[in-house]
């Protein structure tokens, strides 16, 4: 009899590649005491304001600890119902049509286990978020990548989601802006997108947890174009624009009838949110616009700076419309993205994400973080500035 | 609003080649700037912020707050004596207040005595000055918007996440 304990780990699971991020974490974990720079964290590096955290203790002292209702608190449901339609012109009930989850990813679970049957496929947008494609085969769906490209600055077109769609496709996944490239579409590309997903006739996921951090022009949900919000479960969160990404708590709104398919999942596996991070959450939305506006022209800057230095040092980047996250070519000075994340770290010490962790598209290019002090980027820029230097010599 | 007047409120001190750095301007542009903020008299000027219960910061580690009533002057309200008291080393701060006092002077020195003496000959002999009410500073928990143990920035974020 074989002792080795692998045997009891479900095959689905046990052929889930290991996540680049990880291999790479553990790179950078090995330099520790070292004098490291990481652009390669994905969450902003400003503490939640304090108000928001002082609502939490409040809460605790006040005795919050118990269960909520499996769709959050009704409170918390009616301020995301007043946000979104003030920031998004998006209209949702909060008694049927709004769910709130442990962070987006649970979000995003529920999503794919509430409407895709084994075998049915799923098309998501590569380079994207590490668990787009595990989270679909966890849930025994096919995933159907489509490649989006450097030349339309990763934005996803129509054309492209044409030209992977196979019959049988159900849910497209998207996430604008985009981690890691920063991708955004115009509202014309939206809008073709949209078409598609009509005559396809897709369900979209659409998560938006970028969406504040938009910096030039204002961000449109695929859900506002016409015919959308009947197709489209609206996914978002509090971890990016109010910097709360350890309390993880999210939302998400749709027709009541895929909120409730959703809520079933929750309800058996998650039961509700934290009680805490629901009361800090509404307070984020109560109070926390100010903090927000602040951090997003802090960002603003950081980009703006990081772009051009980064442009000036000969790696070719695009200036992302959206998210704290530039994803430059690095080919031009001849390695590539592993070569380049590795050479850097080792050299330079400083850590950026190999583009291939986010899918194969990410060929040649590295995400390099922002969301981190004016001080710790223009050194970050200087030393990536001497390891380009020193490469080409 | 002027970039540079921008990246000063956000209350960082970045010299002004990081400062040219961020706002993506030269060094001599940023310094333009800043010339001309403070020929018109809006950034008045650098000082530190320090913790003053810190041996090496001792010099000024005495302030007390002083409540100052006064007789407002016709034609002049409570400026020419507000100025003239503004003038003094000693004074850190002074403003005009609504409610139960017209002054609230922040004074700072080595010394109790110092501030004492300050008080008793220089601010109550002042001609219009009324009454004052001196409150001596006993701890500080934030200076000009810096806390002064900072135990949060302790924390710190995992070096590569997704």
């Amino acid at each position: 009899m074989s002792a080795d304990p692998k045997r009891w780990v479900a095959g689905h699971v046990a052929s889930l590649p290991k996540s680049g991020i990880r291999d790479f974490f553990e790179l950078v974990a090995k330099m520790k005491g070292q004098d490291v720079i990481s652009l390669g964290v994905g969450e902003p590096d400003f503490v939640t304001p304090w108000h928001i955290r002082e609502a939490a203790i409040y809460a605790l002292e006040k005795g919050k600890t118990y269960y909520t209702s499996n769709l959050g608190m009704i409170e918390l449901r009616r301020a995301i119902s007043t946000y979104v339609t003030e920031h998004f012109a998006l209209n949702y009930r909060p008694d049927d049509q709004v769910l709130v989850t442990v962070g987006v990813s649970e979000a995003l679970d529920l999503a794919i286990r509430a409407f895709v049957s084994p075998g049915e496929k799923v098309m998501y947008h590569q380079p994207c978020y590490v668990s787009y494609s595990p989270s679909i085969t966890l849930a025994h769906g096919e995933a159907v990548q489509v490649p989006t490209y450097a030349k339309d600055n990763f934005a996803l077109t129509a054309e492209a989601l044409r030209a992977a769609w196979k019959p049988g496709c159900k849910v497209l996944m998207l996430n604008l802006p985009c981690n890691p490239t920063g991708g955004t579409c115009s509202v014309e590309q939206l809008t073709k997108i949209a078409e598609f997903c009509r005559e396809k006739d897709l369900l979209v996921l659409s998560d938006e947890i970028y969406s504040e951090l938009t910096f030039d022009g204002t961000h449109t949900s695929i859900a506002t174009l016409p015919g959308m919000a009947e197709r489209t479960i609206f996914l978002h969160g509090f971890s990016k624009a109010f910097a709360m990404t350890g309390w993880r708590i999210g939302y998400a709104c749709g027709p009541a009838v895929l909120i409730d398919a959703m809520m079933k999942v929750h309800q058996y596996t998650m039961l509700c949110a934290s009680i805490i991070a629901q009361e800090a959450a509404l307070e984020a939305l109560t109070r926390g616009w100010d903090a927000v506006v602040k951090m997003r022209d802090q960002y603003h800057r950081r980009r703006d700076l990081v772009v051009r230095r980064f442009n000036e040092i000969g790696l070719k980047c695009h200036s992302p419309r959206g998210s704290f996250y530039t994803f430059p070519d690095v080919t031009p000075i001849g390695l590539t993205e592993k070569e380049f994340a590795v050479g850097l770290l080792e050299k330079e010490k400083v850590a950026v994400v190999p583009g291939t962790a986010f899918g194969e598209n990410g060929t040649g290019h590295v995400r390099g973080c922002f969301a981190t002090s004016y001080e710790q980027l223009i050194v970050a820029c200087d030393r990536i500035d001497r390891f380009v230097q020193g490469v080409k010599k | 609003m002027n970039p540079v007047l921008k990246l000063l409120l956000e209350g960082g001190s970045l010299t002004t080649a990081q400062m040219a750095q961020v706002v993506g301007l030269s060094e001599a542009e940023v310094q333009q700037h800043l010339e001309q903020l403070k020929k018109d008299k809006i950034f008045l000027g650098w000082r530190p912020v320090l913790d003053l219960s810190r041996e090496a910061a001792a010099a000024a580690a005495v302030r007390a707050v002083i409540e100052v009533k006064v007789t407002p002057e016709r034609g002049g309200g409570f400026n020419r004596l507000a100025e003239r008291l503004a003038r003094f080393d000693e004074v850190e701060s002074c403003y005009l207040m609504s409610g139960g006092y017209d002054l609230h002077v922040l004074v700072g020195g080595s010394s109790l005595q110092k501030v004492a003496g300050f008080v008793s000959e220089k601010l109550s002999t002042l001609e219009g000055v009324l009454s004052t009410s001196t409150h001596f500073l006993l701890r500080s928990y934030k200076e000009g918007g810096f806390l002064i143990e900072q135990a949060e920035t302790q924390v710190s974020r995992l070096n590569v996440s997704p």
